[in-house]
């Protein structure tokens, strides 16, 4: 018998779904464009210099005016491909949704093994704060944030970071006050094995799956709401072209039928979110112990 | 019953201190909007007397103070920007909001629960899997993307609609309504369909899974059993119990309507509070900006309260006050 290693059983898993494995392909395609946009970009559309005014407001699939390239997805008010300013905008667009994340699962998880593992006082009074917040809705937490700090990329991403940090913190607390009554658990106090390393060896891998599949999650939901930000006007600076901010540029030109400017990188977005739903909605099924066949 | 209502209205009090707390400090620790009000030639003694204008050379604490004490009577203080109240700035365009998120929530609940209903009595019927695979997709859109396809879709391509606006309004008892024309319906239309298209979902959502489970009980079998008409058992039965639920999330997200109809109003120039508030935030008009978020929070506080106790007294089951998980 071969043996089966835990990555293993996880592809083997994750496999089983086509539409999944699909999202995952489109996925990594979409992340490899957006890390790699200078590289597989035709023009760097921010230099000035690239640009040609001849080339303003082309249709998608015109050729460019010094008969070199072509515009695939046209071009706007600038004559900056809108191709490339796809790719240079889902980079900041992913930049800004994972950087959040990962920042928002820190605090999250940190909360959350302090309260589940204190419990009593402690617990009651950080569940209390997490709950009162999560009664707001996310667009409302970074409204309020934004209008306190203010534009640009770092202010942008902390009121994302303040939007979504309570789900980490729930999800965490629910798994730990499973697991710390675990026969594990009592072994490694009865070790008199610090609490740091009892929290963060033995506890917080346990916290993983379900912080995996939350996540997952939330990388689409943060994506989408700094697109709404900054759509909105109150996201990233003008500097910091996300896709949000290219699909608010096209929109005055939608009017008049122009509506490559802003539908091309709308449906990046919406492939960028739909693709992480499919492959997070996977993992649900795939790393929930409940539903492992063994 | 005493004892919980008054630890829930001590909560919600709380909740109200806090965020004032935070949101006065906060915004007023940014930016000087006197640089906006005094030209650049001005001098030393022309921004002094424009601070002093503002109130804002008195210390921080005397100015929060004020602010709570003035809030307590009823005033927000007075925009930089417009020149008159703050809160009368934004009730006035409070109807044209609440319109919009009455229309959209009823136009939810109204296309979600049939819908619901259909895919959690029949969960393998293709139509079943449609919807549910709609809702998914009403899950992911973001808002202001939707917004932006209707109007390209059904203004732009078929001139079916108007792109934006509140168009004319009749006033009713002192409000302002524009559901009472044709023209004012044809503005209400799209904006009402995007704002209503994620809680859409969610009501489908809630209802397939609240049918399915009810289907299984009992208390199905037994109607059925008993020669009740289909109809009759999914409409008075099956509904009856999964309403519960139903209200709580209605209630809950109401108040997450109004939040979001900042992005729906931005994107159909739709003159209620929620672009007054993206306007004033890049005008730095703060006092309006306070306002708002006090008056949002204040309405979210008061519509959890008021849902907390319409769960309690619409399912018996739900013990209010003892142990909470």
């Amino acid at each position: 018998m071969k043996e089966s290693t835990p990555l293993m059983r996880f592809v083997f898993a994750y496999r089983r779904n086509t539409v999944a494995v699909v999202g995952a392909v489109l996925l990594a395609l979409i992340m490899a464009a957006a890390l790699l946009a200078p590289w597989v970009a035709q023009q760097n559309p921010y230099d000035l210099g690239q640009l040609d005014m001849m080339d303003a407001r082309l249709p998608p699939g015109s050729a460019a005016s010094d008969g070199r390239s072509t515009y695939w997805l046209g071009t706007d008010a600038q004559g900056r491909d809108m191709l490339s300013a796809i790719l240079y905008g889902l980079r900041i667009s992913v930049f800004v949704g994972l950087a959040a994340t990962l920042i928002a699962v820190a605090i999250g998880v940190l909360v959350g093994l302090t309260s589940g593992y204190a419990g009593g006082r402690v617990d009651a009074l950080l569940m209390r704060v997490v709950d009162t917040q999560l009664s707001f809705p996310a667009i409302l937490i970074a409204l309020i944030l934004i209008a306190i700090l203010g534009q640009g990329v770092g202010k942008v991403i902390t009121a994302l970071v303040a939007a979504q940090w309570a789900y980490y913190a729930r999800t965490t607390r629910g798994v730990v006050l499973v697991e710390r009554g675990r026969e594990y658990i009592e072994a490694a106090r009865v070790l008199a094995l610090p609490k740091a390393s009892i929290l963060l060896r033995h506890l917080l891998p346990n916290c993983l799956p379900a912080l995996i599949v939350v996540g997952a999650l939330q990388v689409a939901s943060a994506i989408a709401l700094e697109a709404s930000l900054s759509f909105l006007g109150v996201g990233l600076p003008i500097t910091e072209p996300s896709l949000g901010l290219l699909i608010a540029n096209g929109f005055s030109y939608m009017m008049s039928g122009k509506y490559w400017i802003s539908v091309f990188p709308g449906a990046a977005l919406l492939l960028t979110i739909l693709c992480i739903n499919l492959v997070a909605d996977q993992l649900r099924d795939v790393l929930n112990p409940r539903l492992r066949t063994d | 019953m005493i004892g919980y209502l008054l630890s829930r209205i001590g909560q919600a009090i709380g909740v109200l201190a806090v965020m004032s707390f935070l949101v006065f400090f906060g915004i007023f620790a940014i930016g000087n909007p006197v640089d906006m009000f005094v030209s650049p030639q001005a001098d030393q003694a022309d921004i002094a007397r424009a601070t002093a204008a503002l109130g804002l050379d008195r210390p921080i604490w005397e100015q929060y103070g004020r602010f709570v004490g003035n809030a307590l009577s009823g005033d927000l203080g007075r925009s930089f920007v417009h020149g008159t109240g703050a809160l009368p700035l934004i009730l006035e365009r409070l109807p044209a909001t609440l319109e919009l998120a009455l229309v959209a929530m009823a136009l939810a609940v109204l296309v979600g629960i049939p819908l619901g209903l259909w895919a959690g009595v029949q969960p393998d019927s293709w139509i079943a899997k449609a919807i549910m695979g709609g809702s998914i997709v009403g899950f992911s859109l973001p808002t202001f993307w939707v917004g932006l396809m209707l109007i390209l879709v059904f203004a732009v391509e078929l001139q079916w609609l108007p792109s934006g606006g509140r168009g004319p309004v009749t006033v009713m008892a002192g409000v302002p309504l524009s559901i009472t024309s044709i023209e004012g319906l044809k503005h209400l239309l799209l904006p009402a369909c995007n704002l209503a298209l994620f809680k859409l979902s969610l009501i489908v959502r809630l209802t397939r899974s609240g049918a399915r489970e009810a289907m299984l009980q009992d208390y199905v079998r037994f109607a059925r059993a008993k020669g009740l008409a289909t109809r009759r058992v999914i409409g008075v039965h099956v509904l009856k119990n999964i309403m519960v639920p139903i209200v709580t999330v209605v209630g809950m997200e109401f108040g997450a309507l109004l939040a979001f109809s900042v992005v729906t109003e931005t994107i159909f120039a739709w003159p209620g509070m929620g672009k007054l508030l993206i306007d004033s935030i890049n005008l730095l008009d703060r006092p309006v900006v306070v306002a708002y978020l006090m008056l949002v929070v204040l309405i979210y506080v008061t519509i959890n309260f008021v849902t907390d106790l319409a769960y309690s007294t619409l399912d018996p089951r739900v013990r209010l006050g003892g142990a909470s998980a």
